[in-house]
């Protein structure tokens, strides 16, 4: 008969509050709470666009109201989160060889920056910024 | 080898992530900031642009494909997490996350084909 096994008693809710890198990552997990709640918003201005002028541009209105707008900007602050921690990690996520040679994991960091503020510059100026 | 629907489930998190990190943060500025804050003109978003934009076919297929790919992304992201608050039921937190996704997807698709 084996003995009781030790089973480490972990907090199930608040294990992550105890280092500073379990608290980034779960920041990390949080983006897609937000990701998600944008998605939701953009769905919603299909609908209200679909419904007519009138039903648009209260949506328009609503997004654009200081509620609206501080929702935008911690979407924000949580999608800039997401993007520089996916960045940060593709070299462990897709490692790189070229001639038999590992890529150094700073180049493909910096190539997904680059390519990024390309892909930002390409989006506003198609909208016409 | 066992079957798994994880390679689905993966593909569309990792194909997500990567379109979230590159596009969401831009997309956030113009659909939400730009014009309250003086940044772009209001004309941008307006109803008559907005419709010519979503009743072109390539239009309505690049924000679905946006919207989609978001949505599978959280969604997916949402269950793992659960995970990590110590929630084990994983059928029941797969069932409301994947569920809320795929609605969420049906919504959109609908809604592209009437506007």
């Amino acid at each position: 008969m084996s003995r009781k096994p030790f089973i480490r008693p972990v907090q199930t809710t608040s294990w992550w509050l105890n280092q500073g890198r379990y608290i980034r990552y779960m920041i990390r997990e949080a983006t897609c709470i937000l990701i998600g709640a944008y998605s939701a918003v953009l769905i919603v201005g299909l609908i209200r666009l679909g419904e007519g002028k009138i039903a648009y541009e209260a949506y328009l209105a609503a997004v654009q109201s200081p509620m609206g707008m501080m929702f935008h900007i911690v979407a924000l602050a949580f999608a800039l989160y997401h993007t520089t921690s996916w960045f940060n990690v593709t070299p462990k996520a897709m490692p790189l060889t070229f001639a038999d040679k590992r890529v150094p994991g700073g180049l493909i960091i910096g190539a997904h920056y680059a390519g990024w503020i390309v892909i930002s510059g390409i989006a506003l100026f198609l909208v016409g910024a | 080898m066992a079957r798994s629907n994880k390679p689905v489930a993966w593909s569309l998190f990792a194909g997500g992530g990567t379109l979230a990190a590159f596009l969401t943060p831009v997309l956030i500025i113009i659909t939400g900031l730009a014009v309250p804050l003086g940044f772009l003109s209001g004309d941008i978003l307006s109803y008559e642009r907005a419709l010519t934009v979503l009743q072109n076919p390539f239009g309505k297929l690049v924000i679905f494909g946006i919207i989609f790919l978001q949505l599978w992304h959280a969604a997916h992201r949402l269950r793992i997490t659960a995970h990590d608050f110590g929630i084990r039921a994983d059928t029941a937190v797969m069932i409301i996350c994947y569920g809320l996704a795929a609605l969420a997807t049906v919504v959109t698709i609908f809604t592209l084909l009437n506007i």
